[in-house]
């Protein structure tokens, strides 16, 4: 392990944590993080993506257990990683990042292992697919919260044909009527595998040729965006928008002409996962929360609420019809065969990060 | 005597001392901090190793790039000159109007600063979109058969860019352009100048140090206003913004992004050294 090199990024921000320290000190109160401040009263500090958690959930969790609910958002892996890193280690008890993120928190030391003795429902409810995930072997480290898939949907009626592969989106027709994730892994995969590669492959020869096939493809690209799909398909700004399921299925909801697929070619799959973070203020409250998200109901309470797919195998018979047959959210078994997970590129991430720029740059001409 | 001296330079301390922290906490040591990253290494997993290297500066060389800074000084100049073009007979007319209208105007004009600059982006996303009011009223009239697509697209990009940018352009044109003695304007016509010739060789020249101080202040956040161009621009644009947010978040490469922003903040200090050694005879105080 390197833990040398990774360790020694923390000695300069101190700096200028001291500094900011100061200042808050100034201010008078420390923010989030005293885990004691009011009189004695328990807080569980929740850092979670934005628009993922019913704020009832939280009221029940409080009411129950006689807590406050210190709940703070993010919009994307890095942002999260990067808060953890730059000195926010001690500021939360619960984090729910990206399988991805997730193993590479656990390789940095950012996360601690949870204690399952102390999950029951967990261990009774949590479907036998995500017991030992690739991202976390033996899942020692992580408790799934919720999962999904990135795939195509489109407009039938403006489409006019199947899409079944993303071979089938390489048509003129569809000229700036095309909308991609601004996500550089999942933009990269597509190209990976349409050339058969392995679509987290690190070798420059196969990113060059997956650029390559991506860059017949870049006129017919309108926008990246990895925010709002939805409301690209919506507004008919797009026909065809590369997507998260959970944006997809929203699209669903608003327009029955929307539907969603998962390419022969391939597809992935991605689980955001609950951690605790080294240094958790109040790690014994961070687990019982874990137990209660996945108390059947409250699983379902969630699934109900946000159109990605539950891990929670009990709560799978709560819910209703119209949510279950939600082709995003639940996609058909023998299209989610064909889905993976992403690993992160690594030190490769720099010859994605060139691609990426490099099709952004002829996307514009 | 030397003990009141003493006391009024331990006052003066006093009074100096925030500042001066201000400065060095939250300017010099973080810009010192993205100077040493631009010389270190990225590791695997996105941290930094404290090595001396020029690699990062080096790989900003490659054309891939050198086109995004480009790119970016041709976006920066467009917006630049467009905002001077609608800002000028703006700030014209606002330093001709009687005194108590001037102000109500100068404050139609701030107001847009009450609000986020974000939010003002995604209300052009609203007005641009294919079903907004823009290109309903474009169908409605028969100008267009359909949705005309205006958002994402560099044109869109760079209207938010005006939009947003447009008071850092008329405030000091504004105060050049009302320190103009209007009879040097009348000497010019007296001497038979007709209005073109007088606005060439009278007005524009003695109104220069605002139109500098103008173009300034838009030209150097235009390089850094990458939400900008994501949001309206359909993120396909690729500005050094953009660059340096992609390299610090999603590529983890804190060091290449540091090198970049280092990069910027060396073009941009460039610019207001031919400003101070050209334009502004009273050196960097004339631009505030």
């Amino acid at each position: 392990m390197k833990t040398g090199g990774l360790r020694r990024p923390a000695a300069l921000p101190v700096v200028s944590l001291l500094a900011a320290a100061l200042l808050l000190a100034a201010c008078g109160s420390g923010g989030a993080g005293g885990g004691s401040a009011g009189g004695g009263e328990r807080v569980l500090n929740v850092f979670n993506w934005s628009e993922y958690l019913p704020d009832s959930v939280l009221a029940a969790f409080e009411a129950e257990f006689g807590v406050r609910v210190n709940y703070d958002v993010y919009s994307s892996n890095e942002e999260l990683m990067a808060k953890l890193q730059a000195g926010g280690q001690g500021l939360y008890d619960v984090a729910v990042p990206s399988d991805f993120t997730a193993a590479t928190m656990i390789e940095l030391g950012l996360v601690e292992p949870l204690d399952f003795d102390r999950l029951p429902n967990v261990t009774q409810y949590l479907v036998d697919d995500l017991r030992d995930p690739v991202y976390d072997p033996g899942g020692r480290y992580t408790v799934p919260y919720m999962w999904g898939t990135t795939g195509l949907a489109y407009n039938t009626a403006q489409v006019g044909k199947e899409i079944t592969d993303w071979a089938d989106i390489f048509d003129p027709a569809f000229e700036d009527r095309i909308l991609l994730l601004d996500d550089m892994p999942e933009v990269m995969a597509i190209g990976l595998w349409m050339n058969g590669l392995d679509p987290s492959s690190t070798d420059p020869a196969d990113i060059e040729a997956a650029r390559r096939t991506l860059e017949e493809l870049m006129p017919l690209v309108k926008a990246f965006d990895s925010d709002t799909q939805s409301d690209y398909l919506l507004s008919g700004e797009v026909w065809i928008a590369q997507a998260y399921s959970g944006e997809a299925a929203l699209a669903i909801m608003e327009d029955p002409d929307i539907t969603y697929v998962l390419p022969a070619g391939g597809c992935s799959y991605w689980v955001d996962v609950m951690v605790i973070p080294a240094g958790a203020p109040n790690p014994d409250l961070a687990h019982e929360f874990i137990n209660f998200l996945y108390r059947p109901e409250i699983a379902a309470q969630i699934a109900e609420e946000y159109p990605y797919a539950t891990p929670n195998g009990e709560a799978l018979s709560l819910l209703s019809e119209e949510v279950l047959g939600n082709p995003a959210a639940y996609p058909p078994e023998d299209q989610l065969a064909r889905c993976v997970f992403l690993t992160d590129p690594g030190e490769a991430s720099e010859l994605y990060a060139e691609a990426f720029t490099e099709l952004k740059l002829r996307a514009t001409e | 005597m030397t003990g009141a001296v003493r006391r009024s330079r331990w006052g003066l301390a006093l009074m100096v001392l925030p500042p001066v922290l201000w400065l060095v906490l939250l300017q010099v040591v973080p810009l010192a901090l993205i100077l040493v990253y631009s010389f270190s290494r990225r590791t695997a997993y996105g941290g930094i190793e404290y090595t001396f290297t020029l690699a990062n500066y080096t790989r900003f060389l490659q054309p891939i790039y050198l086109k995004v800074l480009s790119d970016s000084l041709a976006v920066a100049l467009i917006t630049t000159l467009i905002v001077l073009v609608v800002a000028y007979p703006f700030a014209w007319h606002l330093a001709r109007q009687p005194a108590e209208r001037r102000g109500r105007l100068l404050l139609l004009v701030v107001i847009p600063f009450w609000t986020n600059s974000l939010i003002l982006t995604y209300a052009w996303k609203v007005i641009l979109r294919a079903d907004g009011p823009v290109n309903q009223i474009l169908t409605a009239l028969g100008l267009a058969p359909g949705p005309v697509q205006l958002l994402y697209t560099k044109p869109a990009a760079i209207l938010g860019l005006v939009y947003v940018l447009l008071p850092y352009m008329i405030l000091p044109l504004y105060l050049s352009i009302e320190k103009l003695d209007p009879s040097t304007v009348r000497a010019a016509y007296d001497l038979g100048a007709g209005p073109v010739q007088a606005f060439r060789r009278v007005i524009f020249p003695l109104t220069l140090p605002g139109v500098v101080a103008g173009a300034l202040l838009v030209f150097i956040p235009t390089l850094e206003l990458f939400y900008i161009s994501d949001l309206l621009g359909g993120a396909q644009m690729v500005l050094v913004g953009n660059l340096i947010q992609r390299e610090f978040l999603e590529a983890r490469n804190w060091p290449f992004g540091a090198a970049a922003s280092i990069i910027v903040t060396g073009v941009t200090l460039l610019l207001v050294w031919v400003y101070v050694r050209w334009f502004s005879p009273g050196g960097v105080e004339e631009l505030i």
